[in-house]
Formats: C-alpha cells, structure tokens, sequence
C-alpha cells in the first residue's frame, strides 16, 4: 500500500522536554564503550569549554527516534512498522547535547518515496532547548520493504 | 570547542588512527538498554531469522556510535563535532559465541572545508565487507 503523499511537509506538534542526566549519558558511553572524560567528568567537560558534560553524538538518536514515533505510528499515514529498516541517518549540530538540557522535538516529514515496492520515508527531527535554541537536526531515514508475494 | 588537531597542520588525504571494536551479545543487550532500542532482532535469534535475517545483528546506530569513535579519539573533544551522516548498507552480524563481531574503522581527511572544519569519510567493515556507506563527520579544529 503506497504512503499518502498528501503527509508531505507535515509536521508534528513538538514533544514534551526529555531532560538529559549525567547518568544517562555516562550509562550510555559505557554502552559504546567510549571512555572519553567529556561524557562522564564534569571537570573533563568544562576543560573543554563545555557547561557540563556532553553526551556522544549519537545519543540524541534515541530522542529524536522516539519523537519520530509520532510519524511511523500515525494510522493516517499508514506505514506497515513491522516491515522497516533504518536506512540512513545524519544530524547536524548547533552544539553537542549536554547533561541538563531539556529537550524537545519537532518532527517533519521531508519526503516519501516509492522504489521496488519498497516505501521510503524521510523524517527532519528539530531539537530544542528550554530557552528555544536549536542545539541538533537529525534526519532519519526509514525503509519499509516490499511485502514478499503470498 | 577544543579541539586538540590543529586545522592547519592537516591535510588532505592524511589518516586517522584506526581502531576495531568488537561487539558481542552481551554489547548489545547493554546497548538496548542505554539506548531504549529494544528490537527483537538485537537479541533474540529466532526472532531474528523468522524475519530473514542470518543471525542477531548489531544496532545499526551502536555501529554509528562506534564508528565516529576514530574521529573523536582523534579530536580529543566530541563537541567539536559538526555533522555526522551514514548509510547503514549491511548489517554486523553478531554469532552466539565467545568472540562476536569486530567491526573495524578507518578514516580520513577528505576536504578541508571553512571555518577550520574538515570533512573526515569514514570505513566502517565487519567479516570483510562494508557495513556504512556514505559515512562522513564534519568536524572543527583548532
């Protein structure tokens, strides 16, 4: 079934702040494996010139992601979830996602596409602060394969 | 921002320290966790091969993760980092053994752009074949 294309531009109403912890992030770099002081030391961070410490920069993916599950779970839009794959994935910083910040997002979807049955979605995350500045835009790609012939 | 690689003295082409990182069942059980990505194709493998898939794989974004570890290694600070894009192209299978999957990393200077940034494009390989593609960070030096 071809995605409405009439969804086009749409954007979703921004999501209740996430609000960063210290222990998030250092739970999260342990995760990755990633021993770097900026994530876990506070000192180590502000030697960096940074306020507190700041997250790896992949971690905003699992906000933007959630907040993306507005989009994939829009009955309207009629995407088949159970089928999808992420397919690319970039973001673009204003600044590196620290602990304490208060986060929201504003999902956009950018572009859906149809190739060999395969539907691709494009999905623009804006991430904000409390005080409304922009901190990072993630773009998400996601591909729902062709279901296999009966 | 501090970075610790100044933009002056780099130049096209030069190469970032390498680095592999292995990955096994237990990496990725703690990286759902962490991360709130709790796909069943993470872990569990029958679940994993009803849906066509060889075997558990890796989180295509622990493999990002990991991957941008060359460029930040090599800055010393992750805040310097700009923009970061990939294609995951083919999944890290992940075996039920005692050694996993190593994924192995490369990188180097492609451009060097304005405002003392450098676009590094990255390589990312796990059993001999490309899992990223179009795996490019921007970054800033001092």
């Amino acid at each position: 079934m071809a995605l409405d294309q009439s969804f086009v531009g749409r954007s979703y109403p921004p999501t209740e702040p996430y609000e960063v912890g210290r222990e998030k992030i250092r739970e999260f770099a342990e995760a990755v494996g990633d021993p770097n002081p900026a994530y876990t030391d506070p000192e180590a961070a502000k030697a960096l010139g940074h306020p507190d410490v700041i997250a790896p920069p992949t971690f905003v993916f699992a906000i933007t992601f959630k907040a993306a599950g507005q989009v994939v779970q829009d009955p309207r839009l009629g995407l088949d979830y159970s089928r999808v794959v992420h397919g690319d994935q970039k973001f673009a910083y204003v600044r590196p996602v620290r602990a304490g910040d208060r986060l929201t997002v504003t999902s956009t979807i950018e572009a859906i596409k149809s190739m060999a049955g395969n539907e691709i979605l494009d999905i623009r995350g804006e991430v904000h602060d409390e005080a409304g500045e922009h901190v990072v835009t993630a773009w998400t790609k996601l591909v729902a394969r062709a279901a296999e012939e009966a | 921002m501090t970075a610790k690689i100044a933009y002056d003295g780099v130049e096209v082409g030069a190469e970032l320290p390498a680095q592999t990182f292995t990955v096994d069942r237990a990496t990725l059980v703690r990286y759902a966790g962490a991360s709130g990505d709790f796909n069943p194709i993470h872990w569990n493998e029958k679940f994993a091969k009803e849906v066509g898939l060889p075997d558990v794989i890796a989180h295509g974004m622990f493999t990002m993760a990991e991957a941008i570890r060359v460029v930040t290694d090599w800055t010393g600070d992750p805040g310097a980092v700009v923009e970061y894009g990939v294609r995951f192209t083919r999944p890290v299978v992940v075996p039920n053994d005692d050694q996993g999957a190593t994924i192995e990393v490369s990188g180097k200077v492609a451009a060097k752009l304005d405002d003392n940034t450098v676009r590094v494009d990255l390589t990312a390989m796990s059993a001999g074949q490309k899992v990223l593609g179009m795996s490019r960070a921007v970054v800033r030096l001092a």
